[in-house]
């Protein structure tokens, strides 16, 4: 087995999902190759380097790499891919967008979102906005993989150091251009890695009161905020806190949900957390099929009283 | 300039698929199919590009089993100029999808390919990126919203952590993502006039494509069920077992 892990990163930090990836790797081989693909990300890959169970670091630096344009990244991998029996990368916004480009330069079928590894050719992913759960062979050459990372254990950094080995980049293939972007700073922790998470819904009611119900409680947790899509279409909430079949996916020690009916493309993206609380005014939501501990009553009254018990 | 967007047959978005007994696969039997929501978000967008008149034409394309033609006509009824079924009865996989919907774009030569960012049955979200790479066109993925100028498209993309704004040189494929647009319904004269519509069959068996699937399912199943929770009656009891959960101690 040979694998390869692909980082991602901003050019500066190594994204922490890519050590769960290569929990992932582990379990197919003993050690695994990570690619960097940046510009200026020499800090990306020394960071790759420092984790357990990497045996080399490739990297490919090229200002043409700067913002991750899938069709130029896509050539890099597709190259490499050839000499490695496992291609893995995230299924966030960033794998997704890129695995399938290589997959179909590689004439290979891609395998989505996994969650457990049975064997080096047999996974099981969801599906049916994981309703159903799907055990697939794969007989490609290639076995290219996105892993769900909240699945896998994130493998820690080690004192050892493995070798960092530069590529030539390869073409600017020159037919996309990055314009710009908006990522808003927040002190909050990663929705995808944090411990607690507190999600609000449509019930909340409104852009103001989401806030105000839910930022105080998030910040005596130390949580990351959710939300369902009905309250970022309402705009309470931006479209990055989305959690769901569509939005991020996300497995918590403690999961509070306000507000949020259940509907299963919500539930997609969260019931796989450890503890799950509902807070709703309908006895009957369906989130309280999935909850663990449930309280029927109205969010305005409960949320301030609840924040006011836990961090006083 | 002309505009391409390939439509999914699926089960509908409120109804739950069942697991087979022996485990072989899911039971859509008798459930009911709708459009890929996805798909209509992808076609709505087409819709009004050609009605802004920046689209001269716009061609729907299905692939699967004769009876896709009901989500080609609720296509044609919502503005769809003119649609093709490829026809095959097949389980496709993206693979196979792109390289059918590959052959009808070398055909069609549309300069632009909106589709769904992913189908809610397998949930893959593949095929969008697997067109782009096979044809060599760019791509923009989980578009939010999108801008046709003369040959470029600008699209912001939701990615995580915010959005990205990207120009692409046309031909590209844009797969759409839950918050491009809100889709119309069609009216019920236009559903009537579609009915009689012609569709044009494409046996996918004569494109030279290989279809066979290339990933087996060796069993489904569904997700262990939680185990039956609690209700609590008060703030306090909650409280408290959150604070025993999040290692608080008994009193705060
Ligand atoms: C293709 C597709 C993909 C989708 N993907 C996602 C996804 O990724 N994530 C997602 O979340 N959704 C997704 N959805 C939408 C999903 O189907 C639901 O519409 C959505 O999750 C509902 O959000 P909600 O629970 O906030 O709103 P509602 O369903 O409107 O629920 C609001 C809840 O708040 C409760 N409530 C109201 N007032 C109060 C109060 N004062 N106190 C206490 N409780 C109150 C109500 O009882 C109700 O249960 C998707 C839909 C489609 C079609
Ligand atoms: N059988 C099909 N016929 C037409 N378009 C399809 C088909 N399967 C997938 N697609 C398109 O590809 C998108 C992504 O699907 P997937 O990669 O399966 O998640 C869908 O939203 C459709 O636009």
């Amino acid at each position: 087995m040979n694998v390869l892990v692909i980082a991602e990163h901003d050019n500066v930090v190594l994204n922490p999902q890519t050590a769960s990836v290569l929990g992932a790797a582990l379990q197919l081989a003993e050690q695994a190759d990570v690619l960097v693909i940046g510009y200026q990300c020499e800090a990306v890959a020394e960071a790759a380097a420092r984790l357990q169970g990497v045996a080399r670091v490739r990297k490919a630096d090229a200002p043409h790499y700067a913002h991750f344009l899938a069709e130029n990244l896509a050539m890099v991998v597709a190259q490499m891919a050839g000499s490695y029996s496992h291609v893995l990368l995230p299924a966030t916004a960033f794998g997704k967008n890129l695995g399938p480009r290589v997959a179909a330069m590689l004439d290979v079928a891609q395998v989505s979102d996994i969650i457990e590894i049975l064997a080096a050719d047999t996974f099981v992913h969801p599906i049916y906005a994981g309703n159903v759960l799907e055990t697939v062979r794969c007989s490609e050459p290639v076995k290219l993989v996105t892993v769900r990372s909240s699945a896998f254990a994130m493998v820690p950094a080690c004192d050892a150091v493995a070798p960092i080995l530069a590529l030539a980049p390869g073409p600017d293939m020159g037919v996309s251009r990055f314009i710009g972007n908006e990522l808003p700073h927040s002190t909050r922790p990663d929705l995808a890695a944090a411990k607690v998470v507190v999600a609000g819904g449509r019930g909340l009611g409104s852009h103001e009161a989401y806030h105000r119900l839910l930022d105080p409680l998030a910040d005596c947790l130390g949580a990351a905020l959710g939300a369902t899509r009905a309250a970022v279409d309402a705009n309470y909430a931006p479209n990055d806190y989305q959690v769901g079949q569509t939005g991020k996916v996300v497995a918590p020690e403690i999961y509070i949900a306000a507000g949020i009916s259940g509907a299963i493309q919500h539930v997609a993206g969260m019931r796989d957390s450890k503890l799950i609380v509902a807070i709703n005014k309908d006895p009957e939501a369906p989130i309280f099929e999935v909850a663990d501990l449930g309280l029927v009553g109205d969010l305005h009254e409960i949320l301030p009283q609840l924040t006011a018990a836990l961090c006083r | 300039m002309k505009l391409l967007v390939p439509i999914k047959w699926v089960v509908d978005y409120q109804l739950r698929v069942r697991v087979r007994e022996d485990g072989s696969g899911v039971d859509a039997s008798g459930l009911k199919m709708s459009m890929n929501p996805f798909d209509e978000i992808a076609l709505e967008e087409a819709v009004r590009l050609r009605e802004s008149g920046i689209a001269r034409e716009l061609v729907v394309v299905s692939c699967g089993t004769a009876a896709s033609q009901e989500t080609l006509r609720t296509a044609l009824a919502m503005g769809a100029d003119r649609a093709v079924l490829i026809e095959t009865d097949v389980l496709l996989q993206p693979l196979a999808v792109a390289k059918l919907l590959k052959t009808l774009a070398q055909r069609e030569l549309p300069q632009l390919v909106i589709m769904g960012k992913q189908a809610i049955d397998d949930d893959a979200n593949q095929t969008a990126q697997m067109l782009a790479a096979m044809l060599g066109w760019p791509q923009a993925t989980f578009a939010s919203k999108l801008q046709v100028t003369g040959t470029t498209a600008i699209v912001s993309r939701e990615i995580d952590g915010g959005l990205e704004t990207l120009e692409l040189s046309l031909p590209a494929v844009v797969s759409a993502d839950l918050r491009l647009n809100t889709p119309r319904y069609a009216s019920l004269p236009n559903v009537m006039k579609a009915r009689r519509a012609p569709i044009e069959c494409l046996p996918a068996a004569g494109l030279g494509v290989d279809l066979q699937p290339r990933l087996t399912t060796v069993r489904v199943s569904a997700p262990q069920p939680r185990p039956a929770g609690v209700r609590v009656d008060s703030v306090e009891a909650l409280a408290a077992r959150l604070r025993e959960a999040l290692g608080m101690g008994g009193e705060a």
